[in-house]
Parts: structure tokens; C-alpha cells; sequence
């Protein structure tokens, strides 16, 4: 019943890490990347919002 | 295109209900803050009575401080602003209602569970399973009508506030389920389903990301509304938000290890927890120099808005927050810091600065607003900012540099290089910078009753509508994209997709850190001499757990010189793997005990019998309160073979059928601390029956003579084989 047992059948997990890197570093960089292509326009509308 | 305008009220009385229990738990929470902190300068405000002991109180501050008034300041802030930024009023009234009836219920259990005893020995997570599950459907049904409301909102985009408060949302439920897997032993008893180290991972993982998603990520959210709300004018820079909000939820979850440094925690956690929240820097300060610059052009109305001097403060603190954690994660900064006052300090500047002011900020905002009128005094409001922002000063200032002084003298070494300062030393030079931390504490208390005064008077003043009429133009079904969207524009559309990606952001981190833990036995080497507690220990440890040792002493010898030669062998990871749940502490006001029952620190049995009934006895000028009820309550027998019935079931390798011979096996164990107890000639008659085998203290002393019993025999029968 250890939980241990659960996860120890799981084959080739050291790949886990990489693969979550390569994710976080993707995305953040396609997040910086798209976020400074958007429009003023588009911006100044999101950010009055909560003033409308 | 066609505009149904649709006449519809906001529930203005949900935000009001979650304000008075922010304000009134708020200053429960203080309250208990205040006397924890008098305890430790006069010892005799424990009275020597177990629910107003210091280990029982001291969960039920932070547990106060963190989910009833900051949790009610939360749901507060949440009602308030996601019904206007959805232009809708919350999906149903009902759910709020059994929200916040559910979550006020949860909170008397708690305290009343907290003051009896009754914790699963983890820190902010210490409620019991039943209080647990409580937490996880109360947490549901607020998901479910935050979500409702999203979907059936007339505001297209959703604004960068409710990101925050998805990501809260899911994120807090990943982090309660995880950390809450135990097994039940009876209705108010259960062990940790993880032992050791990696309950020690998790745990962290989970404290640490309470931090960032409970104390931090809503209260992000609700300066993202309130900061712009307040000063009349957007948000600095939207773009800055957008990364900022990936890059905060997607890093923060890892850094959950840096509370674990020089631990037995394995090197390769260790180094990633520090990386990553030396990188959680740049979010977090993305956050505050978007809330600070929010004021550009308007910083003149700081001076006269007390709204926006709480704000600033807040933000402020929050920066200083957010600067000190990825300092105090460098392994260097944090030998010095950890098991220090230091950390309080830190976790003050946070909790009354940033939150704290955060939350009053917002009250002064709302309430004239909801009663519509104006505040009842501007000068007491003042008066409260300035004697608040004293006592964060005054709380603040005395801990950084008791946090100091403490590390100084516990590795100061003698010419000779021995320790120069016994633990008492440095606990005696503790009482001037504790005294002046409650006067800190009593200041902001104060102001927090000034604001509880204003506001009430506020109240009495206006008149408090209950729903507020608005109108808005329906959502179009059909939405017609013009040309190239935005990416994000699509994302922000849709709340569900939002969750599910924010959930995926933070489950890669845990996922990544837990696994490797509980997958590769290597990561935990096993020690041949360690052997699972007996059946008095066992119980021993549960009195241990229950009288909340853990608040003041650690269990967890650093591999450094000046922590060898006080308390002896560095530990090891193998030494915590019968240990549901881990007992590492985080604060040291009292020594380490992993060493207590091996070599040099060993006592006697009798020491400790009257050690726990008078520290001062033994130890002159302690401030440890007493236990004189472990002296006279008896071990309750008929819970210990289901005790041992858990622990198998758990992976702990008693031989089978063991919990039939468990109470026989303590009892006898028992006699011979008994035996040896009436041996010695101190005063053995405290209680109203004197010494009995089958009082509690027998199984306490049990257990404390255990620890680091093991690693000694190892280490002896290595020596002997050489």
C-alpha cells in the first residue's frame, strides 16, 4: 500500500523533466513573444474594464 | 449588430457577510498572534492548561490568520469583483450562501479542533480529515458558482483579475488534496499517507505554494481590480500582467524545496526549488512595479486617499516580500535564516504588510461604497495606517535581528573550538526582542479595532443595499472574430480552457518534483538499524504531535559544525522513513530533539519527567510551558492496535497481527520507565494518583528517548565490525 509502489512501475520517468523544461520554456517564450506583438487597441480595451 | 440591454442587480450582501468575518476573524487571529508572542516573554500565560498552551495556539493563529481572515478577504474581494467584471451577478445565491455559512462553520471546527488537540501535525495544514473534506466541498461549490458566474457573464474578455482567481482556484484544491491524503484512524485521528522525506516534500510543496496561491496569486488578482478601482485610472501595462500571470502560476509551484535546504532532502530538489525561485523574482516584481506604477500621475492622492496609503504600503511590502524569499532560498542566506526568528520576520512582513494592508485597503474602499456614504473619519482611518504601519515596523525590526543574533550564537565557537553558548543562553537573550515583537503585534491590532470601529460606524451612517441594480448589453452568441485576433484574446474568452491550462502550469512542477522522490528508492536509502517505533513510542509521538512540539522544536540536524557538535550525527533521509508525518519543525525557539534520546544529549527518564512538568526545573529560565496533564491522563489503550493496523497498512513493517500484541508490548515497555522513574528520588508525585505506568509522560518519554537511538546503534555496530 505504500505509495511508492504506485509510481515504481512507471518506466522511463527521467524523461518527466525534460519535457516539462522544454514546455515551461516554449510557452513562456511564445507568451513573451505574442504578448509584445499585440495591438494598443486591443490592450487599452482589456485594461478599462474593471473602470467601464 | 442588435444590444439587449438586460437589467439585472449585484448581491451586494454576500461581499458584506465575507466583510464583517474578514474583519471580526481578523481580529481573532491578531488577538491569538498577540498572546503567542506574550507567552514566549511571560511563560505563565499558558496556564498551564493544554488548549491555551503555546503548540495549540500557534496553529490556531496562523491557521486563523491564513483561511479565516485572509480566506474571508478573498471571498470577499472575489464576490465584489467578479460580479462587475463579469457584468453579472454571482450564478446563484444559494451557493454563496452555503459558501459562506460552510466556510465560517469550518472555521469554529477548526479552532475548536486546533485548541482540543486534535492536528495531523503539519503545518497550515493541520485540520483532521473530516475538517479536510469540509474544506474540499465548501472549496467546490465556491469553484462551481465562480464559474457559473464566468460562463453566464456579458463581459466578453475576462480581465487579467480572473485569471488570477481561476488559477487560485484550481490550484489551491490540486495543493489541499494532495497534502491531505491520510489515513483515518478514528473521526479526529489520521496519519499521513506519505513518510519522511517525501512527506516533508510534499508538505513544503504544499506550504510553500499556500503561500503563493492562497496568500498571494487572490490577492494579486484582487490588486489588479482594486489598485486601478482606487486610483481611477488602468492598470500600468496589460502586457506586463499577461507574462507576469504565466510566469508567477507556472514557477512558483516549483520552489517549494528551498524550504528544505541542507535537509535530508535529496541534493537535486534542494538545487531546484533554489533555481527556480531565484528566476520567480522577475514575476513577482513584474507584479509590484505593475501595482505601483498603476499610481503614475497620481501619487498626490496618496497623500490625501487612505485607501490608496494602505494599497501602497501593501504593494510595497509585497516587493519586499517577494525580494527577501528568493534571497533566503540561496543555500548560503538560508543556513543563517532558517529555524531563526528570521523567517517570522519575513512571513510578517507578508502577512501584515501585503495582505494585511492589502485587505484593510480594500474595507476602507468597500464599505462606504456598499452603504452609500462616506467613511465615517478619515483621521481615525489615518490614525489606523500609521500606528499599523509602526507595528509591521516594530514587529518586523526586533525578529530580523533576533533571527540574526540567534544564528551568531549558536555558531559561535571557543578558542578551543567548543559551542560558546548553551540553546538556554540564546533563548535568554530572546526576551527584549519578543517583548518589543508584541508590542508590534499589539500596535497593529489596535489599528485593525480602530478600522473595525470606523467602519461600523460607516455602516450605521449609510444604508446598505443589498442588491445593486445595473444594466449591460447581453453577450452575443455568435462572437464574429475580426480579422487576425489575438492569441490571448482567445484564451481569455474561454474560462474553462483558462482553468485547464493554469492547471497544467502548475501540475507540471509538482509532478516533476514528487515523482522522482517516491519513485527511486536510491533517493532514499534505507538504514538497517531503524526500526519502526513501538507501540509506546508510537503513542509517545502522537502526544508529541498533539501538544504541537513541532512549533518550537525541529527535527532535522544540518550537516554543519556548529549543528554536529550541539546535537551530534547530520540526518539522514533513512532515518524518516517510519515517520507519519515528518516532525522537521521550522522554527527552532527550542533546540533540535532528532539527537534527544543519543549521545551526549541523552537524559534520564526522570529528567524528563520533570522537564515536562516544569521546565524551569531543569532547565533555568525556560520559557517552555508546562505539561502537568501528561502526568496525570492516562494513554488511551483501545486506540493502539488500530494505530498499528494503519501504520501496516501504510508500509510499515510490523509483523502480522502485530496490533493484537501491541497494548501487551506497551505496557511492558511502559513498566520499565515506570521502575526506572520511581528509582530516582525527584519528586515523583505530582498528580492526584502520583506516577502510574500508564500515564501519558511514560509514552512521551518513550518516544523522546528514541530519537536518534537508531542511527547510534548504526553507528556503534559499524564501529564494532571495523
Amino acid at each position: 500500500m505504500k505509495f511508492i509502489n504506485y509510481l515504481e512501475s512507471i518506466t522511463g520517468v527521467s524523461i518527466y523533466p525534460l519535457i516539462a523544461l522544454i514546455i515551461f520554456t516554449s510557452i513562456f517564450t511564445v507568451v513573451v513573444i505574442k504578448t509584445f506583438a499585440t495591438s494598443k487597441e486591443i490592450i487599452s480595451e482589456h485594461e478599462n474594464i474593471p473602470l467601464d | 449588430m442588435s444590444t439587449n440591454i438586460e437589467r439585472f442587480a449585484y448581491d451586494n450582501k454576500i461581499v458584506k457577510q465575507f466583510a464583517i468575518a474578514t474583519a471580526l476573524w481578523g481580529a481573532v487571529g491578531m488577538l491569538v498572534g498577540l498572546i503567542v508572542a506574550l507567552q514566549l516573554v511571560y511563560p505563565a500565560l499558558n496556564f498551564d492548561f493544554a488548549p491555551t498552551t503555546f503548540g495549540r495556539l500557534r496553529p490556531l493563529h496562523t491557521n486563523a490568520v491564513i483561511f479565516a481572515f485572509v480566506g474571508n478577504g478573498i471571498f470577499m474581494g472575489v464576490y465584489y469583483s467578479l460580479q462587475r467584471l463579469c457584468k453579472a451577478r454571482m450564478w446563484s445565491d444559494r451557493l454563496s450562501a452555503i459558501h459562506f455559512w460552510g466556510w465560517q462553520f469550518i472555521i469554529v471546527v477548526a479552532a475548536v479542533t486546533l485548541i482540543l488537540g486534535f492536528t495531523t501535525g503539519k503545518e497550515y495544514a493541520e485540520l483532521e480529515w473530516p475538517v479536510d473534506i469540509m474544506i474540499t466541498l465548501v472549496w467546490v461549490i465556491f469553484g462551481l458558482n465562480m464559474f457559473m458566474t464566468i460562463i453566464k457573464r456579458r463581459e466578453r474578455h475576462l480581465y487579467v483579475a480572473i485569471w488570477f482567481f481561476i488559477a487560485t482556484w484550481v490550484t489551491v484544491a490540486m495543493l489541499h488534496i494532495v497534502n491531505s491524503f491520510e489515513l483515518p484512524v478514528s473521526l479526529l485521528k489520521s496519519y499521513s499517507w506519505y513518510a519522511g522525506v517525501q512527506d516533508a516534500l510534499v508538505q513544503w510543496w504544499y506550504g510553500h505554494n499556500a503561500v503563493a496561491f492562497f496568500l498571494t496569486t487572490p490577492y494579486l488578482g484582487l490588486m489588479y481590480y482594486f489598485v486601478p478601482k482606487a486610483a481611477n485610472r488602468p492598470v500600468y501595462s496589460y502586457k506586463l500582467s499577461i507574462i507576469h500571470f504565466w510566469a508567477l502560476i507556472f514557477l512558483y509551484i516549483w520552489a517549494g524545496p528551498h524550504h528544505l535546504l541542507y535537509t535530508s532532502l535529496p541534493d537535486w530538489a534542494q538545487s531546484l526549488g533554489t533555481v527556480f525561485s531565484i528566476m520567480l523574482l522577475a514575476p513577482s516584481w513584474g507584479g509590484m512595479i505593475n501595482g505601483l506604477l498603476t499610481l503614475r500621475g497620481a501619487w498626490d492622492r496618496v497623500r490625501e486617499d487612505v485607501v490608496l496609503k494602505f494599497m501602497v504600503v501593501a504593494v510595497t511590502a509585497y516587493g519586499m516580500a517577494t525580494f527577501e524569499g528568493p534571497m533566503l532560498s540561496l543555500k548560503n542566506v538560508n543556513a543563517i535564516s532558517h529555524f531563526t526568528d528570521w523567517t517570522i520576520a519575513h512571513v510578517h512582513v507578508g502577512a501584515l504588510g501585503w495582505n494585511g494592508f492589502l485587505t484593510f485597503g480594500m474595507l476602507y474602499w468597500l464599505v462606504p461604497r456598499m452603504w452609500k456614504t462616506t467613511l465615517h473619519s478619515k483621521k481615525l482611518a489615518n490614525w489606523h495606517f500609521w500606528i499599523g504601519t509602526l507595528g509591521i515596523v516594530l514587529y518586523a525590526v526586533p525578529m530580523y535581528w533576533a533571527g540574526w543574533r540567534q544564528n551568531e550564537m549558536l555558531t559561535q565557537f571557543t578558542e578551543d573550538g567548543r559551542l560558546q553558548y548553551q540553546f538556554l543562553d540564546v533563548v535568554n537573550g530572546m526576551q527584549g526582542f519578543y517583548a518589543l515583537r508584541s508590542l508590534g503585534g499589539l500596535l497593529f491590532l489596535v489599528g485593525a479595532i480602530f478600522m473595525i470601529v470606523n467602519l461600523w460606524k460607516t455602516a450605521t451612517q449609510g444604508s446598505f443595499q443589498s442588491n445593486e441594480e445595473t444594466e449591460a448589453p447581453a453577450l452575443a452568441k455568435n462572437y464574429a472574430i475580426h480579422g487576425n485576433e489575438h492569441w490571448h484574446r482567445v484564451i481569455e474568452r474561454k474560462p474553462v480552457q483558462m482553468l485547464v491550462l493554469a492547471l497544467v502550469a502548475v501540475a507540471i512542477g509538482g509532478i516533476i518534483e514528487m515523482i522522482p522522490t517516491f519513485l527511486i528508492k536510491s533517493n532514499i536509502p534505507t538504514i538497517e538499524a531503524v526500526v519502526p517505533y513501538t507501540p509506546l513510542e508510537l503513542e509517545g509521538r502522537d502526544i508529541y504531535i498533539r501538544e504541537g512540539c513541532y512549533t518550537c522544536h525541529s527535527q532535522m540536524v544540518r550537516p554543519f559544525r556548529a549543528e554536529t557538535e550541539r546535537y551530534g550525527e547530520y540526518s539522514k533521509a533513512g532515518e524518516f522513513v517510519y515517520d507519519h508525518p515528518f516532525q522537521w519543525g521550522s522554527k527552532r525557539t527550542g533546540p533540535d530533539l532528532a539527537r534527544e534520546g543519543s549521545g551526549n544529549n541523552k537524559k534520564s527518564n526522570s529528567w524528563h519527567y520533570n522537564h515536562m512538568a516544569d521546565p524551569t526545573s531543569t532547565s533555568p529560565a525556560s520559557i517552555m510551558p508546562r505539561y502537568p496533564w501528561l502526568h496525570t491522563d492516562v494513554i488511551d489503550e483501545s486506540m493502539t492496535p488500530a494505530k498499528i493496523r494503519a501504520m501496516i497498512t501504510l508500509g510499515v513493517p510490523y509483523p502480522e497481527g502485530y496490533d493484537q500484541l501491541a497494548v501487551e508490548d506497551m505496557r511492558k515497555q511502559a513498566a520499565t520507565i515506570y521502575d526506572d522513574l520511581k528509582l530516582s528520588e525527584s519528586s515523583l508525585l505530582l498528580g492526584e494518583n502520583g506516577l502510574q505506568p500508564n500515564q501519558e509522560i511514560i509514552a512521551l518519554i518513550a518516544y523522546l528517548q528514541k530519537l536518534g537511538r537508531d542511527i547510534e546503534v548504526s553507528n556503534t555496530t559499524k564501529t564494532a565490525a571495523k
